[in-house]
């Protein structure tokens, strides 16, 4: 590892203004971060710990939403009554992520800040057409997911909590990779309050996309076998030692009509 | 840099001034001499380094030392009595053979207390999902099945 800094602010307003001062990188669980920093793939001048900053922890039903905090981990999500009473699948995800102790360390704003290729939260943020909110700015999902691991999250801009519109219904599927239990592909399904399908795709690309023609086809009719029926065209998708991009592009149709089945 | 790092470890208290850089299962093995959490990958992928983190299972070779500042930490040291007598899960492995080489062990008997906390009657499938983060490669996991079900059981008495 190279050396840094580290800090341990107790307010949001001191995150940011150590991240602004320093050009630092804030921490959450550092399952990411840490072992990108061993790998000497990271190297932040200075560590920014959100752990101590209360607020940015916890669940809570607003509204028509479901708002978790940036710092709350997988494994409370997952055993969350208010996260199963409003968006299951989102409990389900959580609980499919990596392994236990993972769960217990990683969040759902170091997730989204990192996005992998293969991490499961931008399905679910993207599909649910979830809102980010940041110490600065509301960032619609849309906007959010820039590329393989990029977001337009500024230098110094901090998650503090997502915005769930709470479905009519939702299911996530993936197909794991069986040693990291990264998506190899994972399809998060939603149909929406106003009644439109949204269907977002992770593992198979770069990033996170919104496959279209699987969304046309369970507009007309969200069955399973309208989704497996979609042949999804595999140019651009990745192609490496887990699975050629025929085959991931396979794995979208039938991972997509299993969420819709599970979605009921 | 150094910054002073205070904490609980096996329930006494726990101070030293550490690089930054130092992982939690450095600073167990190497700093307190805790040798039983042991570090089979480095890379968060084994759970040899399991530990409890504030009650719950950690990998503790993927986060600092600093992260588990103010907290209260249990290693494989910390489950026997002061008499020596074992903590049932570890009297259930050695009973069910439920290691072979031991390298696994230590972080096998961790993560199966946290998950008899959760599951206290969890079945056959349920023990070999929440063991997904914890390799072992000498037993075929299963008589570790085996003595995480005897060793809830032995819990719950
Ligand atoms: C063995 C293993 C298996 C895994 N399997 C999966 C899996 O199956 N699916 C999956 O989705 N993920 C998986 N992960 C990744 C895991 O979910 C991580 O927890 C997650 O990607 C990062 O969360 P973290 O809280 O640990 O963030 P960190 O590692 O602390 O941070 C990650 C990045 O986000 C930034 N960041 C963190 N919080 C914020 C914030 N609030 N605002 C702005 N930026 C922030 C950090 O600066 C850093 O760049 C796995 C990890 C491991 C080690
Ligand atoms: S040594 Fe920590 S998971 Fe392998
Ligand atoms: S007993 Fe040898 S690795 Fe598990």
């Amino acid at each position: 590892m190279y050396t840094f800094e580290y800090q341990l602010p107790k307010t949001l307003a001191d995150a940011a203004k150590a991240l602004a001062s320093t050009g630092g990188k804030p921490l959450a669980g550092g399952q990411s971060l840490v072992a990108a920093m061993k790998l000497r793939l990271a190297q932040p001048g200075t560590l920014v710990d959100l752990r101590g900053i209360s607020e940015l922890a916890g669940i809570r039903k607003e509204g028509d939403a479901l708002v978790i905090g940036a710092m709350t981990r997988h494994a409370d999500v997952a055993n969350s009554a208010v996260v199963k009473g409003a968006i299951p699948a989102l409990a389900v995800l959580a609980d499919g992520i990596g392994d236990r102790q993972v769960r217990n360390m990683g969040t759902l704003g170091g997730s989204i800040a990192n996005n992998d290729p293969a991490a499961d939260w931008p399905a679910a943020v993207v599909a649910c057409n979830a809102t980010v909110q940041t110490n600065k700015r509301k960032i619609a999902a849309g906007d959010f997911f820039k590329g393989m691991y990029e977001t337009a999250l500024g230098a110094d801009e901090i998650i503090t909590a997502v915005s769930f519109p709470i479905p009519k219904k939702a299911a996530y599927a993936k197909f794991p990779n069986p040693a990291s239990r990264f998506a190899l592909v994972g399809v998060f399904v939603a149909q929406l309050a106003d009644g439109s399908v949204r269907a977002a795709v992770t593992g198979a690309a770069p990033a996170v996309f919104r496959a279209a023609p699987i969304e046309t086809a369970l507009a007309k009719s969200f069955t399973p076998d309208a989704a497996k029926a979609v042949k999804v065209d595999a140019k651009g998708l990745n192609n490496d030692l887990h699975g050629s991009a025929a085959y991931r592009a396979h794995l979208v149709s039938v991972m997509a009509g299993r969420a819709v089945a599970a979605a009921g | 840099m150094s910054i002073p790092l205070a904490l609980t470890v096996n329930g006494k208290a726990v101070k030293a001034d550490i690089d930054p850089r130092l992982l939690l299962a450095d600073f167990l093995r190497t700093t307190l001499g805790l040798t039983g959490t042991h570090i089979g990958c480095d890379t968060a992928q084994c759970g040899a380094c399991t530990i409890h983190l504030d009650g719950r299972a950690i990998k503790s070779c993927n986060v600092l030392a600093l992260q588990a500042q103010g907290a209260d930490v249990v290693t494989i040291e910390g489950l026997a009595e002061s008499d020596g007598t074992m903590h049932p899960m570890q009297a259930a492995f050695k009973e069910c053979h439920g290691l072979q080489c031991g390298f696994c062990t230590t972080g096998m008997v961790m993560s199966a207390i946290d998950l008899v906390a959760r599951h206290p009657n969890a079945d056959e499938k349920t023990i070999r999902e929440e063991l997904e983060g914890n390799l072992c490669r000498c037993t075929g996991y299963h008589n570790i099945v085996k003595a995480v079900q005897q060793g809830a059981a032995a819990m719950a008495k």
